[in-house]
């Protein structure tokens, strides 16, 4: 399994990506600077980074989703390969249009690092097929834009057509404002396109993998990947 | 010729920025309400008319300026 980690100027995840990936799961991972315009022969997956692409100028991920990879990624996706955003990854996903929706600063109006409760709504994915909808996960998040929104329709579109993959919960997995960080609309944490094969969210599994990280919650995501690709 | 891009939210949208500069004004007993906080463009682009200045500028937002999802823009044409 090949997978590609695009780093643009003010990626500081990119690391966590590739240790992830390559160390822990063993994965042939490729770190790919910014103004690459073709992705590694034969890439499987996309790990789009989280950081502070451009100093989050203008918009957190809106001058990133323009840079040269960005194109392929886009091909790579159209195509049916998967790709996957991680915090400022997912932001950049959706400033490329390749998800739907905007991250508006935290309701809180803070920056907000801590461990967070997931509830898995949805398993039928690539990323997620190694967990069972309804359970309950634990991963750090660390960012300051993460409260998603999207216009009522969208909304209601992406909910009608299962969407949303992570929601913000309580350790029983109980959804509600209160249990919701950052005020994103329905709770929401990390949401699909309509294929299936893009996923971005805010919290970071991939900070989940190794005990010495205080958790293993985000591993059976990798699991999952991996089983996508034994499969295939 | 000078083009002014103003881009604010749309109405609705959180403005934690704003609530937070309003939390501020408070704290000098200022009474103020409904502070949100935009952005300005200023730019010099080569155009034969304000026409055609402002449909560049409105290419501009299309294109990156502007993200429809959250915010809205108004162009101005300074000559």
């Amino acid at each position: 399994m090949r997978v590609a980690v695009p780093v643009f100027p003010g990626s500081n995840c990119d690391h966590d990506a590739l240790h992830a990936c390559g160390t822990v799961m063993g994965w042939d991972t490729i770190p790919v600077w910014h103004q690459e315009t073709a992705l590694p022969a034969n890439t499987d997956l996309v790990f789009v980074p989280g950081g502070f692409s451009y100093g989050d100028y203008l918009r957190c991920g809106a001058i990133a989703a323009l840079s040269p990879i960005m194109g392929d990624i886009k091909r790579h996706a159209e195509n049916g390969g998967l790709v996957f955003g991680v915090c400022n990854g997912f932001q950049i996903l959706c400033e490329a249009h390749l998800l739907p929706g905007a991250l508006l600063r935290n309701d809180t109006l803070r920056f907000i690092h801590k461990w967070v409760h997931l509830r898995v709504e949805r398993n039928s994915l690539p990323f997620t097929s190694s967990l069972k909808a309804g359970q309950v996960i634990c991963v750090p998040m660390a960012h300051a834009e993460g409260n998603y929104t999207l216009d009522e329709g969208g909304l209601a579109d992406l909910e009608a057509r299962n969407g949303v993959a992570f929601r913000y919960c309580d350790a029983a997995g109980a959804v509600g404002e209160d249990h919701t960080p950052n005020g994103a609309a329905n709770a929401i944490a990390g949401i699909t396109n309509l294929r299936g094969n893009v996923l971005g969210m805010m919290p970071h599994p991939e900070r989940a993998v190794e005990a010495a990280m205080g958790g293993l919650d985000g591993l059976p995501i990798f699991q999952s990947l991996a089983a996508a690709f034994t499969k295939a | 010729m000078k083009v002014r891009v103003l881009v604010s939210l749309k109405s609705g949208i959180l403005d934690p920025q704003g609530k937070a500069v309003e939390q501020g004004l408070h704290g000098f007993d200022f009474q103020v309400d409904h502070v949100r906080i935009g952005r300005l463009i200023e730019m010099d682009l080569p155009a034969a008319s304000a026409e055609d200045a402002k449909a560049q500028a409105q290419a501009m937002c299309d294109k990156l300026l502007v993200n429809p999802v959250m915010e809205k823009a108004v162009i101005e044409v300074l000559g």
